[in-house]
């Protein structure tokens, strides 16, 4: 697919029902969650977590974007959710495995699929208290191997004081237990990067956001929101919820970035582990039965692909 | 006292007065003043605080320290209680809230219902023991009457945890499911929620409180109300303990960008139907259904368990030929020291008072038929 952009979201929660399907939709303005890809909501949730790619090619101006949302139906909602976000830190790595192995070989197709994770939405419930053990867990172990950006569902249940608060208490929770979400301070590449970064993971972050697939008049506007008896909620107002500052964040200003990091952090740290693993050796997958060292070139020895090319 | 009334034209010969025994009850219980034992469960951050504030309008968490996430992590669920004495009109109640803070928190909450139906437990046995103790002038009732069951509104009905919970207790007390920080909902998500939690209430088995049918002599209104009552089930409510200005009038509210919601608006929540069965109507059913059915069902179990264990020590001496005593003879280890010589005491003490009790109620049994 020529000029075809591709980026890969990974929604996750840890409980049922804080608004994943119909954020990616609202985010995207298009129907691309499992919630509108035939998938009925009343059927029981799965006992184990099942994870699924659901891919779409979206365009706009000329431009199109094959967007892969991976679904979790099933996580966390257990009564028993110990090591429950293993099977999704394992399929982040399996995407990276895939990639790497497609590295290695040595007839390299000229663009690599990429079905890497850019970016994991995770999804806090807001009750206004604190994060929940489950979202420590899940947020330590997989900042180490993902960009996570951490989201406020549902925040149409929180007043302004409220909202203003628990951002505070949330940001200040996740500082002391050591959880780097993105933009990761440590990737902050010059000066101008640091300060606008600075200003997002301070005060921004984590945004507090709504989700709507439906619209309403108001004002003689039609806008997406939520229709209650007190008032409309309207998506993208800012006054009401930062979801449009959500919006330009993922998509309109550091989609790119998001790749980036994926690529050259994410994505090196795990080859490093894997060739040391290895004793330096790449992974190799060989059809033939007999393994000729001496046809094989050290995949280590080539220059990595630049992000360009695997898109 | 003696209660003396004037009976203006009542010189009926056919008139025994004893049509003022509710007045004399009435102003007995007065004095007496009532109370009540109200249980909130539920995952935390779903207000449960915050509603139980508005409904009896006394902030009994003043002094309460939330943990933050890490101190969260070692949590287990504790049981705790709070108690208030309210006067209204010259009513007094004395009011017990008691919280099951952790419960539902944590990453594995494999049984973190145990401790709430333990805590049930032991206020049944105590009361057990002071009804068959031998002073029983003063006996302090802290059996639970109601369970306040707080269903997170961001589900997609019951989720596992909640359904374990109510199939562990709703033989041991009254649950009244709530749905909770119901203005995140939008009129047709609430109907929808209610739906499916009525449903998978029954699908599963789960007996939540039910309320009396009304007398068929009630008005009309009266049974129209009863009727909306038991259709709000769970009920979807809201919280808060601050004042807004709506419209010209000061309400209890929530004040968002969009919009004000009234806690004590029918068309916002169900609070006021929640607060009127609560405190105004069912107050007294929810005690005596404690009484007659949870309580009498737990007391009839432990008799029942008692006299097994007595009937079985019983054989079990018959068979080894010892001779004498009825109480059970533990296993000695071979070399028995002083811990275990204590415990053998110990039980053998407790099987002693159980089979006194035994003995005890048969012969009630006895002198009654």
């Amino acid at each position: 697919m020529a000029n075809c952009a591709t980026f890969c979201a990974l929604p996750v929660s840890g409980q049922i029902g804080l608004g994943k399907s119909t954020l990616v939709n609202t985010l995207f303005k298009s129907q691309v969650s499992r919630k509108s890809s035939g998938w009925n909501r009343e059927e029981k949730i799965p006992k184990t977590v099942e994870i699924k790619a659901i891919g779409h090619v979206i365009e706009e101006g000329g431009v199109k974007m094959k967007l892969t949302v991976i679904d979790t139906p099933g996580f966390g909602d257990q009564i028993n959710n110990e090591n429950c976000w293993e099977p999704i830190e394992k399929y982040i790595n399996e995407q990276y495995e895939k990639f790497l192995k497609e590295e290695v070989n040595i007839a390299r197709k000229k663009r690599i699929p990429d079905t890497r994770v850019h970016c994991c939405l995770y999804f806090i419930n807001p009750t206004g208290h604190s994060l929940r053990p489950l979202d420590l867990e899940f947020m330590k172990h997989l900042s180490k191997v993902v960009n996570i950006i951490p989201v406020i569902a549902k925040a149409d249940t929180m007043t302004l004081e409220e909202k203003t608060e628990f951002k505070q208490k949330v940001r200040k929770e996740l500082e002391v237990n050591g959880i780097e979400f993105y933009p990761q301070k440590e990737f902050d590449e010059d000066l101008e990067d640091k300060t606008e970064n600075d200003k997002i993971r301070q005060e921004s972050m984590p945004f507090a956001v709504v989700g709507s697939d439906k619209e309403y008049q108001v004002n003689g506007k039609r806008v997406l929101g939520r229709k209650t008896p007190w008032g409309v909620i309207e998506v993208e107002n800012l006054s009401h919820c930062e979801f449009a500052l959500l919006r330009d964040f993922v998509i309109r200003t550091h989609l790119q970035d998001l790749k980036e990091v994926t690529h050259n952090i994410h994505y090196e740290t795990y080859r490093a582990k894997r060739l040391n693993e290895n004793g330096g050796l790449p992974p190799v997958t060989i059809e033939t039965e007999e393994n000729h060292e001496s046809n094989l070139i050290p995949g280590w020895l080539l220059p990595p692909p630049s992000p360009a090319c695997c898109q | 006292g003696v209660l003396t009334m004037g009976w203006q034209g009542v010189d009926d010969k056919e008139y025994v007065g004893f049509a003022t025994l509710p007045n004399q009850v009435h102003r007995k219980s007065v004095k007496k003043g009532f109370d009540f034992t109200l249980m909130v469960a539920g995952e935390s951050g779903l207000g449960k605080s915050t509603l139980v504030t508005s409904l009896f309008l006394t902030d009994m968490y003043r002094d309460r320290k939330l943990l933050h996430a890490e101190e969260r992590i070692m949590q287990t669920v504790e049981i705790t209680k709070h108690v208030v004495d309210i006067e209204e009109k010259g009513i007094k109640l004395r009011l017990t809230i008691v919280d099951t803070p952790g419960f539902g928190d944590a990453v594995n909450n494999t049984e973190c219902w145990k401790p709430v139906a333990d805590y049930i437990d032991q206020q049944f046995e105590q009361y057990f023991r002071d009804e068959s103790g031998l002073n029983r002038k003063n006996i302090q009732d802290n059996r639970v009457h109601c369970c306040l069951y707080f269903v997170s509104p961001f589900g997609h009905g019951l989720r596992p945890l909640d359904v374990e919970f109510m199939k562990a207790l709703h033989q041991r007390v009254n649950i009244v499911p709530i749905l909770a920080k119901a203005d995140t909902l939008t009129p047709s998500e609430v109907e929808h929620k209610k739906n499916k939690i009525r449903n998978e209430i029954e699908h599963f088995g789960i007996r939540i409180y039910q309320f009396p049918d009304c007398d068929s002599d009630e008005d009309e209104d009266f049974k129209l109300q009863d009727q909306a009552l038991k259709e709000s089930i769970p009920f979807a409510v809201i919280g808060s303990n601050t004042v807004v200005e709506a419209k010209g009038r000061r309400v209890r509210g929530r004040l968002y960008p969009w919009g004000i919601v009234e806690v004590e608006n029918p068309m916002h929540c169900d609070f006021v139907k929640l607060r009127t069965m609560l405190v105004r109507t069912h107050m007294q059913d929810l005690k005596d259904v404690t009484r007659e059915t949870h309580y009498e069902n737990y007391r009839a179990q432990c008799i029942q368990s008692m006299t097994r264990l007595v009937v079985k020590e019983r054989n079990r001496n018959k068979l080894t030929r010892e001779s004498g005593t009825d109480f059970p003879i533990p296993a000695i280890p071979t070399v028995p020291d002083n811990e275990t010589e204590k415990l053998i005491r110990e039980k053998d003490e407790e099987l002693r008072r159980m089979q006194e009790m035994l003995q005890k109620i048969q012969r009630q049994i006895k002198d009654s038929h």
